[in-house]
């Protein structure tokens, strides 16, 4: 449409993409959030049905301090949660520090060992981990739970970890050992303090990733025990009720909470050097 | 710096935690996955198993099988389709025409949602879709005389709940490589007289074809093998392979047929993968 380059100046072509940039991302956040905000504000109208008009109402909030099955799913996600960040932030750290600081034979085989858990469908890995963890005795639970989460977050902290540990050398920590520092102390009071907003976002992320994990919950979920995405998929099943709507909106409020706590810590898609230009 | 002894010693040390997790949690499960699919029944209960193809001969004979793995696939495509004609133009719109201070708290706002909870995103379009949802009250606010707009429990629901799961995925892998094109390449070709249209299909588009590639991965792969999407926005209309292998491990009770179509399922994600190898290998960074 800006075929008559000549006719138009480059400022006012850029004017114009600029406008139409606009618009078109306006109604794409529109498509995004739109459902989101719509289910939010289900959650305080009093109808059962979702009907119309809005009257206000706390109720379901209410419902659901009540709803003891949903607290204890709360309870399951928020130390699943927790376990899996401590267990995969320190297992995926110290693999990201063996591939940033040594060069060595099957390396390569290594790394891509880590595409799997994340590219493979989660469908096809719950299920394995279901027929395998059912078959040597492990059985279905938390800890069963536990296992995969942390398989699937730790892909992510090697490669969060290690990003920041690629941006910078090992000059310090050859630094530290010329001046006689032995290896821990080195890692202690060099590598560590330097990596340390690296390993926040990758736990951060490894948060995320177990929080939000519903595949492998579910199928890993004994009758009885279940996380909070297992206990919500029973409840749409079931038919919906705002019940479902309040505990989702809080979902959505923390876990969005999480990742803008993430995005201070580690800036994504910025462009570090050049604040303004294109 | 360290002698070749204890090298090793902090090497296995240092990885060896991680990968024996992952080999426990990941690759011995899939391992048993593909045994079991072999098997004439799972092994449980004092029945005896035989080694036997009849699941995998199950998925030849019946055409129901053959049927949904089309849908599945088809479903890819249709989702994978509107994520680019959806997600390139913002990608681009971000990259190249949003001025510097916006761009980050945009880009931001876009994958925002896609960090929340992904079950909880499917389930909001049921608020949006249903029969005197938002879409409905909205169209009839505009146009009373029309017929109530019931979207929920089709298959155009599963589709705009997929774009919408990972419509973030795209805009953001193509971003990442719009926003590296070099500002100096674009305007040498301005000032030699390229049009904006030029300047796209020769400049542009060839150098973001790595983020395409990825977004396009990301999407189709995972959509092929989703099921809960299905469910809660298709009902009756949303059976795909998907769907079928949680009924086989949740419903039926035929692990070894389960195990075989998850199999088929993975050998076509690794066909996918096995023809993009050569374009991925390339814009891999460090080989």
């Amino acid at each position: 449409m800006n075929g008559g380059a000549q006719a138009v100046t480059p400022r006012a072509r850029r004017d114009t993409g600029t406008w139409l940039a606009g618009i078109w991302l306006a109604l794409i956040l529109g498509f995004l959030y739109l459902p989101i905000a719509a289910m939010a504000v289900m959650a305080f109208n009093e109808s059962v049905l979702y009907e119309l008009p809005f009257k206000p109402t706390t109720i379901w909030f209410e419902r659901l301090a009540e709803n003891e099955r949903l607290i204890r799913a709360s309870v399951n996600s928020i130390g699943l949660a927790l376990a899996n960040t401590v267990i995969a932030t320190v297992l995926g750290t110290m693999a990201a520090l063996a591939f940033a600081r040594y060069t060595f034979r099957g390396k390569t085989l290594l790394r891509l060992l880590l595409f799997p858990p994340i590219t493979i469908p989660w469908l096809i890995i719950g299920t394995a981990m279901l027929v395998m963890f059912f078959w040597i005795g492990i059985g279905r639970g938390l800890h069963a739970m536990l296992l995969g989460h942390v398989a699937l977050s730790l892909p992510y902290v090697v490669v969060v970890v290690g990003a920041r540990l690629a941006s910078f050398g090992p000059a310090l920590e050859e630094a530290a050992a010329t001046l006689g520092a032995n290896p821990w102390q080195t890692f202690r009071r060099v590598t560590l303090p330097v990596l340390a907003p690296g390993v926040v976002a990758a736990a951060l992320f490894a948060f995320a990733v177990s929080f939000d994990q519903f595949v492998i919950s579910y199928f890993l979920a004994p009758p009885g025990v279940s996380t909070l995405p297992v206990e919500i998929y029973s409840a749409i099943r079931k038919g919906f009720t705002p019940e479902v709507n309040a505990v989702s909106s809080i979902i959505i409020v923390v876990s969005m909470g999480v990742v803008l706590l993430f995005a201070r810590l580690y800036r994504f898609g910025g462009v570090p050097s050049e604040g303004g230009g294109r | 710096m360290l002698n070749p002894r204890r090298r090793t010693w902090a090497l296995l040390g240092l990885t060896g935690p991680a990968y024996l997790w992952l080999t426990i949690a990941v690759f011995l499960p899939l391992s048993a996955m593909l045994y079991f699919s072999f098997l004439t029944v799972a092994p449980f209960g004092g029945r005896e198993a035989a080694v036997s193809l009849k699941h995998y001969q199950a998925f030849l004979d019946r055409d129901f099988y053959q049927v949904l793995t089309w849908r599945s696939l088809k479903l890819g495509l249709h989702v994978t389709f509107w994520c680019i004609v959806i997600g390139y133009p913002a990608a681009l719109a971000l990259a190249r025409y949003v001025p510097g201070r916006w761009r980050e708290a945009l880009l931001l706002m876009v994958v925002l949602p896609f960090w929340s909870n992904a079950l909880v995103r499917v389930f909001s379009w049921t608020m949006v879709l249903r029969e005197g949802g938002v879409l409905d009250s909205a169209v009839r606010m505009v146009f009373p005389w029309l017929e109530p707009i019931d979207v929920l429990f089709t298959y155009d629901a599963i589709v705009i709940g997929l774009v919408h799961s990972f419509l973030p995925y795209m805009i953001l892998t193509c971003y990442v490589s719009l926003q590296a094109i070099d500002g100096a390449l674009i305007e040498a070709a301005r000032t030699l007289g390229a049009s904006g249209l030029v300047v796209f299909r020769r400049i542009i588009l060839p150098l973001s074809v790595p983020g395409l590639f990825a977004g396009v991965l990301l999407t189709f792969v995972p959509v092929i093998g989703s099921f809960m999407e299905a469910r809660i926005l298709g009902g009756r209309a949303g059976t795909l392979l998907g769907t079928v292998i949680e009924d086989q491990f949740t419903v039926v009770f035929n692990w070894p047929r389960g195990a075989a179509l998850s199999f088929i399922l993975l050998a076509i994600v690794l066909l996918i993968l096995a023809a993009a190898w050569p374009v991925l290998r390339r814009h891999l960074p460090n080989g």
